[in-house]
């Protein structure tokens, strides 16, 4: 979709085109992936880990995020829906938000033994300890060799093991590693002489006009009570799990390895 | 004196509406600029950090491989060409100098598949732990471009969408008329995926 070279054309096509992009950005969502739902730290949907295992892999994760605050979360998945499982992978560990959201110390194995394919997709907070290096190591030494011999359950487990022990030798390392992205919004200069003649014109208004205090009681404290309960800070979508486990607003931007087997 | 009382409401009436609209909407356009632009320096961060990799890379493969003069030297010339061009944010708006950028980091990917296919005929050099890793980086380095160029390309859409569409295109026209709406990357190259590193 190349909209600079739809842009250039006349204003008619111009209006056009700019519905078209309006149009396709509404569609976009309905296009995506189902992606699994977030429902403990173990999301087993392609049923190849054993209950005993999954227990054991739940206790040890729920001991790292105690421990060390890091989201690791386990997932394996029936189908790619025919992506690459870097791209799934990125997009379900956003969708999941894993990770604090300042640090975005979260970690996703991700298991899709249809495609015979895996992946470590690491938060941008702990790119610098679980190095992709790292990752693929893990997955050539303890994942693919057992997943090839079909031993899913310890496959995962290995590989759990080897990713809490690189994540915990060096803690001083993540502790101190802030977000140095470049992604922060930073603030808009709020245009203050604005502000000032808006207060300005209210305060004139308010004295003047009976009909524009009855309007701003009437229409401006109403919405104002509406749209301030339902104004509960950017954090509001990630904490939806009501009582069980989600993801703290972390975010990654592809670090991690992936192999196959 | 009836008649100018309505007047002077009516004017700070309007200029009131205008000034609430100010509020819904004044700081969509520098916001989603200033997005835009920390998104490409991801995009750009990213590239060069895979330039950083090359020459650890070239000297390992070197080791093994010395014959492939050919291929080695294409990569480092390729990587000597992709570093020099350089775009800053305020560079973004012209197409010309984005498709200069694309140009040399495809030739740079082209000249490292060549490579890492020609590195597939020595054992020695396929088993040597440096290799190994750096294979890994490069290929780590690859996803995070695909992920940062992903992102980018969503937020120039949002921009440029916001200069197009109302309410954003009132402001534009108004206070931001020095904001061009950014250059995409050019998705007829068939490079809108950047091609995959696979070992």
């Amino acid at each position: 979709m190349n909209a600079a070279g739809i842009f250039s054309a006349n204003g008619g096509r111009k209006r056009l085109a700019a519905a078209l992009v309006v149009a396709l950005l509404a569609i976009a969502p309905a296009l995506a992936i189902n992606f699994p739902a977030l429902t403990g730290r173990v999301v087993d949907q392609a049923n190849i880990i054993q209950p005993d295992t999954r227990v054991a892999i739940e206790q040890k994760l729920a001991d790292l995020e105690a421990k060390s605050g890091i989201q690791l979360v386990v997932a394996t998945v029936n189908s790619l829906e025919g992506q690459e499982v870097e791209p799934y992978a990125n997009e379900l560990f956003r969708k999941w938000a894993l990770g604090e959201k300042q640090k975005n110390n979260g970690v996703l194995l991700l298991v899709a033994p249809n495609e015979r394919r895996v992946r470590i997709e690491v938060g941008y907070g702990l790119e610098g300890t679980l190095t992709d290096a790292l990752s693929k190591v893990i997955i050539s030494n303890a994942m693919a060799p057992r997943f090839k011999a079909g031993n899913f359950s310890e496959g995962t487990s290995r590989g759990v093991d080897d990713i809490i022990t690189v994540l915990t030798t060096d803690a001083s390392e993540w502790q101190k590693r802030p977000s140095l992205r470049l992604d922060y919004q930073q603030p808009v200069d709020p245009a203050n002489w604005i502000l000032l003649a808006a207060l300005f014109g209210f305060f004139i208004l308010f004295i003047v006009s009976p009909t524009f205090r009855w309007l701003f009681f009437n229409i401006v404290l109403n919405v104002l009570a509406s749209s301030g309960s339902s104004r509960g800070g950017y954090s509001g979508g990630s904490y939806s799990g009501g009582g069980g486990f989600s993801g703290g607003g972390g975010s990654s931007g592809g670090g991690g390895a992936s192999g196959s087997w | 004196m009836v008649v100018s009382m309505a007047r002077i409401r009516g004017f700070f009436a309007v200029i009131l509406l205008g000034l609430t609209v100010a509020g819904c909407g004044y700081n969509t356009i520098p916001t989603l600029e200033v997005q835009a632009k920390a998104k490409w320096s991801d995009v750009q961060n990213n590239y060069q950090r895979r330039a950083d990799l090359i020459p650890n890379l070239v000297s390992t493969v070197q080791g093994y491989a010395k014959q492939e003069r050919e291929v080695l030297t294409s990569v480092i010339e390729a990587r000597a060409k992709a570093t020099s061009v350089k775009i800053d944010a305020s560079q973004l708006t012209d197409p010309e100098k984005v498709k200069q950028f694309q140009d040399a980091q495809n030739q740079l990917s082209g000249a490292l598949g060549r490579l890492i296919a020609v590195s597939e005929n020595y054992p020695d050099l396929k088993s040597n732990q440096n290799f190994l890793a750096l294979q890994s980086q490069l290929e780590g380095t690859e996803n995070r471009i695909a992920v940062a160029r992903r992102d980018y390309i969503e937020s120039v859409r949002a921009y440029n969408t916001e200069l197009r569409t109302f309410p954003g295109v009132l402001w534009a026209s108004t206070f931001f008329r020095s904001n061009k709406p950014m250059a995409e990357f050019a998705a007829s190259t068939g490079s809108d995926k950047p091609p995959q590193v696979k070992f």
